[in-house]
């Protein structure tokens, strides 16, 4: 691995939303500079990367709880009521013999949301443990993680899309219950714990501990 | 020392010297292996076809009947906002905010802002206010979700399975390909061409 020139190491910003290059003299690297292009806030580095993404992804891991134990519907059906988790639509899928959609169902609601807390996570303590451990695939593994969180948002659009459909009075109904709020606010707060991490971070916690 | 010639890599901050990037192809960083720039072809006049195209179909998507559902002689029809319309009638207006702005919301934003920005540039003018306009755009793009809301129309289409009778309506179908249009017309988009638009002074 090659320790690089980076533009911090230069006395330069480059902007986060049209990637132009300034050069700053010292004094102001770490001031409220605004990109003279698109007038976006310039960073040398994200502002309290770390400390955003901890306080989004612990928001985020104490309502996952809820989100899973919850129903996030019920129907009903001729009087008779039943409630659905996140977990017992995978269920219901599987049983049907659905199994491609409730693999992916599974993957994008329970199997995705619970790996990207965990790997944020991880993210977050190699950057303050200095971890200069295979820092090219931990930022490719943060890409992934960005890309793919929005997926979850599968479920929230089950449910509204049954809602929408099933509303035929007393024959049968279908309606959301709060599990799903929950998990709409899982999705997005991961999605925002993603945004705020900078990933150059990894970089700049393995500089200089290079083998 | 100057920043001309140089990019700095989002994800990891090295400096890479520009180099030039042929049709279709992408530069990477020495690095991280992070794209630093892709070279689109006729980037802004394919962009600008497709989010036309986009446009249209998304009032088709969001006018006609989205799909029916039919138990026992029972019709009920809907459209794309249906679902949003009923959470927020039920009080759920978190998830009804979070639907609308995901599948409705953000892709109209997303095509009216992409049709502001290119139609101006295509007639030789400046769009007013570009730099803030195509900083919110580009902001807005992972919001819209609409490829998600299909996958999970698949879903939903298999639990109502065996207790009624679902017909597609003609927004459905303009959805997909919506879907499609306005993926094609994001994958090609060079932001840089319109970065380079934007006059300022350093």
């Amino acid at each position: 691995m090659t320790a690089g020139v980076t533009a911090m190491s230069r006395s330069m910003v480059s902007c986060h939303d049209c990637s132009l290059l300034v050069h700053l003299p010292a004094h102001r690297l770490h001031t409220q500079e605004t990109c003279p292009r698109c007038h976006a806030g310039l960073h040398v580095r994200k502002s309290n990367s770390l400390a955003r993404t901890w306080a989004l992804l612990i928001a985020a891991a104490v309502l996952y709880v809820p989100a899973n134990l919850f129903p996030i519907m019920t129907v009903t059906s001729l009087g008779a009521v039943q409630s659905d988790t996140i977990m017992s639509g995978v269920i219901y899928l599987l049983m049907h013999d659905m199994w491609p959609l409730a693999l992916v169902v599974f993957v994008a609601s329970v199997f995705v949301p619970f790996t990207k807390l965990f790997v944020i996570a991880y993210l977050c303590i190699s950057v303050q443990r200095r971890s200069a451990w295979r820092t090219s695939e931990r930022t490719r593994l943060y890409r992934i993680t960005e890309a793919v969180g929005r997926w979850s948002m599968i479920d929230i659009y089950v449910v509204t899309i049954l809602v929408a459909l099933v509303q035929l009075g007393a024959l049968a109904t279908i309606d959301a219950q709060s599990g799903a709020v929950y998990f709409g606010a899982v999705v997005v707060l991961t999605m925002f714990a993603a945004e705020s991490f900078d990933p150059r971070l990894l970089w700049d916690a393995s500089e200089g501990r290079d083998e | 020392m100057t920043t001309a010639g140089l990019t700095a890599c989002h994800d990891c901050d090295l400096l890479n010297r520009d180099v030039p990037v042929p049709e279709g192809g992408a530069s990477r960083c020495a690095r991280c292996g992070g794209v630093l720039r892709r070279h689109k072809t006729d980037s802004l006049d394919r962009t600008l076809a497709l989010a036309a195209s986009a446009a249209v179909l998304f009032v088709i998507a969001n006018v006609f009947p989205f799909l029916a559902f039919e138990m026992q002689g029972d019709v009920t029809q809907t459209t794309l906002a249906t679902g949003v319309d009923q959470l927020w009638d039920k009080g759920w207006y978190a998830l009804a905010g979070l639907v609308f702005v995901t599948a409705i919301g953000a892709p109209f934003l997303q095509i009216s802002l992409l049709l502001y920005v290119l139609v101006p540039l295509k007639l030789g003018r400046l769009p007013y206010d570009l730099a803030r306009v195509f900083r919110l755009l580009r902001h807005i793009e992972p919001w819209s979700m609409m490829e998600i809301f299909l996958i999970g129309i698949l879903v939903s289409l298999v639990k109502l399975a065996d207790m009624a009778n679902i017909i597609p309506g003609l927004a459905l179908w303009s959805f997909g390909a919506l879907i499609i249009v306005l993926a094609a017309a994001n994958a090609a988009l060079d932001p840089r061409l319109i970065w380079d638009r934007v006059e300022y002074s350093a």
